[in-house]
């Protein structure tokens, strides 16, 4: 593609939150884009899934208006999130890169469900302008993600691996859904895996929670977890426990 | 150096009373959080408790304990009161009872009799007469010079709240005086002064002469109100005890002296924290102490009374006083103004439990030490007590030895005063617009200039509206100004705040305080008349508009749209140009406010249905805020939408009440385990960043809750079980269980943050 036509790349987004305080450090204005290569039948944003054209917005326009609330972002900046925002990877890569030349802190919010050996010169395209990962694991094991999430884990952990290898900063984000990942033999894998990485900086065990399954019924969608439960504070600090306990985080300064 | 100036830094305040001065030659800037800070002693407990009792009576006996029906307040009309002498360490009360109520005549003998009446108690004859016959009462004096256009604005309530019936507030004495200087000091620089206005003897110069003759007699009542409770104040306070006694005992010989509207304290936390910190240096008091004579001031300050009329008290609920304090800022020469007693006062809602009053007022600049910050967020999220103003804005203009009157009007400390003048009702004027000046309700032709016949309209044209809406606004401020005029004509002639102006330069700055309500609809009605399709409903009988339909979908205020945002702007500087055409009282610098206060209730009560689909009766959304609900597209858009409105054209405040969810700032910690340091809260963090946010994108206010909606639903339900719920409204916090049923339906019916 030329440089020229660069700025008419066109992201196709769900929706933008001017105040995200979970998302990243500090308050942030994150971009949802629309579209996800994953099924998972958790999924509190159903209404990403889709591909179909939304809102179409080139890098500039993004970038113009965070500028107009920057005052609030002081100790924060801009995540992208999804949908699966590296589905438009090309778009994302050269918003990263424009956010960057005007100093604005960039953190990807991703279950990397689009990567693949093959694509890691893209991809390391996209990390030279990203400041922070928050790295979404489904499950440890290839099999139950497969039947979680209707894809295979392997290129994720993979990815994980990349991120390791690059040292960029990363933040894990596990949600704990009782009876499919919150059994120790999961939550032991799980933290084997990571501790054969050096390159996170927090770890976030998020409780499932069942204020997606309104969407689905929105739309129509059968959802199929309805009997698991939100998990109990037990559970929440008995995973924490597991996957956090004496955890040797990357320094970063 | 006397034993009172012991170890201060000197300087011009030496020679010439000149507290900002002393201020800066002398205070510890202090850049640390909020670890050295007590908790509160027994005697603290103690009286907090006698306190709480007291507040409980006062609910039961239907809001008023007692209240004084003989003796005309003034600065010494009653003997000392206390709450439990042997252990109080600040004291002073306006009666000789704890919130006994003072009786206050001079503002106008029929409000004081219905504000009496008003909770059962009855006023002798014999005083009526005396304020009737013999002795003229401000009120008298306005409704004598008042104007048949003035009469008819009044009655229609196209213009509220003015302060023809009550005391009009809102000035500051600069209370530091005493303690620095001691009262001797004080009246010989008064008596000074008047030496020298000479001939010829103008009105103007008469006026004055008098004004300081009465200012003097004030200073001297104040030297013997100190006699009464055994304290020389014609000496300056010799330690920090004595500074916060001589300091309060000047504030409240103001509010014997005065039932202002709005009676606000100034700026007080550097001040104070000097001679604090000199004594703790020298070892004559410890920290534990210090936080408990700040506990027991604060607590003085909870427990300033006046009577009001229910009319008042349906425009200002829950029996707001104003004590407003600021706390931190900036100076001009870089530091801020934190001092660790700016800390102390705030640590007051964590000692003694939440409050409305004292009105704790952060002035926040950008460049404020980040520990202070962190803390002052923590206190928003813990009590929903304080508010914010706009350091950065407000400095160039009044220096930085301001502090602010009511909610947001600000002014320098002993140089500036206000004439504060109520609001007009721009959201009613727009329907007056639209039918040629005659009322919506009543449909009486109240507007003469600008009379015109009903506009005649298959579908409202934005331009036609808008012209006929400038004429209705020229001829609203020209009767709103011309009214006011009188009111402080009036008000210094029969109601002159006399210790109040004491404690002011001689030649002060006037400022001439307007405001205005219903911005959020008029900005919303004219863009829906400018983007979507208004068709004007006739009312057969009387061919006035009274309904519409509007067809279509229109932006509104609240969404960082420009298309309604501009709007907004416009109409604001329109009704400031012509504020400006027209003469104001004693050269005094016209200003406008859009604060509501609670009135916000009653303006919608008095207007009728309003082309941006808003009914006959619903309330207007407070101050400057975006109606409530239509502001859909998250906190940070409806912050700027505010954020717009200009300044230049609101220099008496643009007041904007924000509610948020806890969850909606982030992490709570409860989730993390306890933290050593504020700067770990992600809730905390994130509100910092989101009032850097605010004020650094030109807001000017904000008053800040952290609550859910849930949290109100059931206070609402159980009023037992939160009798102390302080929430903040528009420019000050109340007591939520002390608000009327319908402001409390308003207040939960208000946008709640919840992210995005």
């Amino acid at each position: 593609m030329k440089d020229s036509n660069k700025n008419q790349l066109l992201g196709n987004v769900h929706s933008i939150e001017t105040f995200g305080a979970y998302d990243g450090p500090g308050l942030r204005y994150v971009l949802f884009l629309q579209g996800c290569p994953l099924r998972c039948k958790f999924c509190h944003n159903r209404d990403t899934w889709g591909t179909d054209d939304n809102k179409l917005m080139t890098v500039d326009e993004i970038l113009n208006d965070y500028h107009k609330y920057r005052a609030f972002y002081k100790n924060g900046g801009l995540t992208v999130s999804g949908g699966e925002a590296t589905l438009q990877l090309p778009f994302l890569t050269e918003l990263f890169k424009e956010a960057k030349k005007r100093n604005i802190h960039t953190c990807l919010d991703t279950s990397a469900g689009t990567f693949s050996e093959a694509r890691i010169p893209e991809f390391e395209a996209l990390l030279e302008n990203t400041d922070l990962v928050l790295l979404d694991i489904k499950h440890i094991d290839d099999e139950k993600h497969k039947w979680l999430t209707g894809a295979s884990n392997k290129n994720i952990l993979k990815f994980a691996r990349l991120l390791s290898d690059k040292k960029i900063p990363t933040i894990l984000r596990h949600i704990l859904l009782p009876g499919i990942n919150s059994q120790d033999e999961y939550l032991y894998r799980l933290r084997d895996f990571i501790d054969t990485l050096d390159n996170f900086i927090g770890i976030d065990i998020l409780p499932y929670h069942t204020k997606g399954i309104m969407k689905w019924d929105n739309m129509g969608i059968e959802y199929e977890l309805k009997d698991t439960p939100e998990p109990t504070k037990e559970e929440v600090a008995h995973a924490e426990y597991v996957i956090k306990h004496n955890y040797k985080y990357m320094q970063i300064n | 150096m006397s034993k009172a100036w012991k170890g201060f830094k000197s300087g011009n305040w030496q020679n010439a009373v000149d507290v900002a001065d002393f201020i800066k030659q002398n205070y510890s800037e202090y850049t640390g959080e909020g670890q050295f800070l007590e908790g509160a002693v027994e005697s603290s407990l103690s009286l907090n408790e006698s306190f709480k009792d007291l507040l409980k009576l006062e609910k039961e006996k239907g809001g008023v304990i007692d209240l004084d029906t003989k003796v005309a307040s003034t600065i010494i009309s009653h003997e000392p009161g206390y709450i439990n002498k042997d252990i109080e360490k600040i004291v002073g009360l306006q009666t000789d009872a704890p919130l006994k109520r003072g009786f206050f005549p001079e503002g106008g003998i029929n409000v004081a009799v219905k504000s009496a009446e008003a909770y059962g108690y009855k006023v002798d004859q014999e005083t009526i007469d005396l304020y009737t016959n013999v002795r003229k009462t401000h009120n008298q004096g306005v409704f004598d010079a008042y104007t048949p256009e003035i009469r008819r604005a009044r009655s229609s309530h196209i213009i509220t709240g003015l302060p023809d019936g009550y005391g009009r507030g809102r000035i500051i004495g600069d209370y530091r005086r005493v303690p620095l200087y001691g009262i001797d000091a004080l009246i010989k620089d008064k008596q000074e002064q008047q030496l020298g206005i000479t001939f010829p003897m103008t009105e103007d110069k008469i006026r004055l002469r008098e004004e300081i003759s009465d200012q003097i007699k004030s200073l001297k009542q104040l030297i013997q109100l100190g006699d009464m409770y055994g304290f020389d104040l014609r000496r300056p306070a010799e330690n920090a005890q004595e500074a916060i006694q001589w300091l309060y005992l000047a504030y409240l010989g103001a509010v014997k002296e005065q039932n202002g509207a709005a009676m606000s304290l100034g700026r007080i936390d550097a001040f104070l924290d000097i001679y604090i910190e000199r004594d703790l240096a020298a070892g004559i008091f410890d920290e534990i102490e210090i936080q408990e004579l700040i506990d027991h001031f604060v607590m003085k300050l909870r427990m300033v009374r006046f009577a009001r009329t229910p009319e008042y008290n349906q425009l200002f609920t829950g029996d707001p006083t104003w004590v407003t304090a600021v706390l931190g800022g900036m100076s001009n020469d870089g530091r801020s103004l934190v001092t660790k007693t700016a800390f102390r006062l705030l640590q007051t809602l964590y000692n003694l439990g939440t409050s409305a009053e004292p009105n704790l007022t952060v002035l926040w600049s950008n460049d404020l030490p980040e520990g202070f910050k962190n803390f002052t967020a923590k206190v928003s999220i813990d009590t929903s007590s304080i508010q914010y103003e706009n350091d950065d804005t407000l400095r160039p203009l009044h220096g930085d030895d301001y502090g602010i009157a009511c909610c947001v009007s600000p002014m320098a400390i002993g140089k500036e005063m206000q004439f504060f003048g109520a609001r007009a009702n721009i959201a009613k004027a727009l329907l007056y617009a639209l039918n040629g000046g005659r009322d919506e309700i009543s449909g009486k032709q109240v507007f003469e200039k600008s009379k015109d016949n009903v506009l005649k309209a298959d579908v409202l044209d934005y331009d036609v509206v808008m012209a006929r809406y400038e004429k209705t606004l020229e001829e609203l401020a020209e009767v709103y100004v011309n009214a006011l005029n009188i009111i402080h004509y009036m008000h210094d002639k029969y109601a002159y705040e006399k210790l109040e102006m004491a404690l002011h330069d001689r030649d002060v700055k006037r400022l001439f305080a307007t405001g205005i309500a219903g911005l959020s609809v008029v900005a919303d009605s004219l863009s829906a008349i400018k983007y979507a399709k208004v068709y004007p409903i006739y009312d057969e009988a009387s061919g006035l508009i009274t309904d519409f339909e509007t067809v279509g979908e229109f932006p509104m205020y609240g969404n960082d749209d420009d298309r309604v945002d501009e709007i907004a702007v416009e109409v604001l500087r329109k009704f400031m140009n012509y504020i400006r055409q027209n003469k104001t009282y004693r050269d005094s610098h016209p200003t406008m406010s859009v604060l509501t206060i609670t009135s916000n209730v009653v303006y919608g009560k008095n207007t009728g249905n309003t082309p941006d689909g808003r009914r006959y009766g619903e309330p207007f959304a407070p101050g400057a805020n975006p109606m409530h609900g239509r502001d859909k597209s998250g906190a940070i858009k409806s912050l700027m939408s505010v954020a717009k409105l200009p300044f230049e054209d609101a220099q008496d405040g643009i007041s904007n009440t924000f509610t948020i969810i806890p969850k909606a700032l982030g992490q709570s910690i409860t989730d993390k385990g306890s933290i050593v340091h504020l700067v770990d809260d992600v809730q905390v963090t994130n509100l910092v960043s989101l009032l850097d946010g605010y004020f650094n994108s030109g807001g000017y206010h904000l008053n800040v809750n952290v609550f859910n909606r849930e949290t109100l639903k059931e206070a609402y339900d159980n009023p037992d079980l939160y009798p102390n719920l302080t929430i903040r409204v528009s420019g000050y916090a109340v007591n939520f269980s002390n608000l009327t049923d319908e402001q409390k339906r308003e207040v939960m019916k208000r946008t709640f943050h919840e992210g995005f």
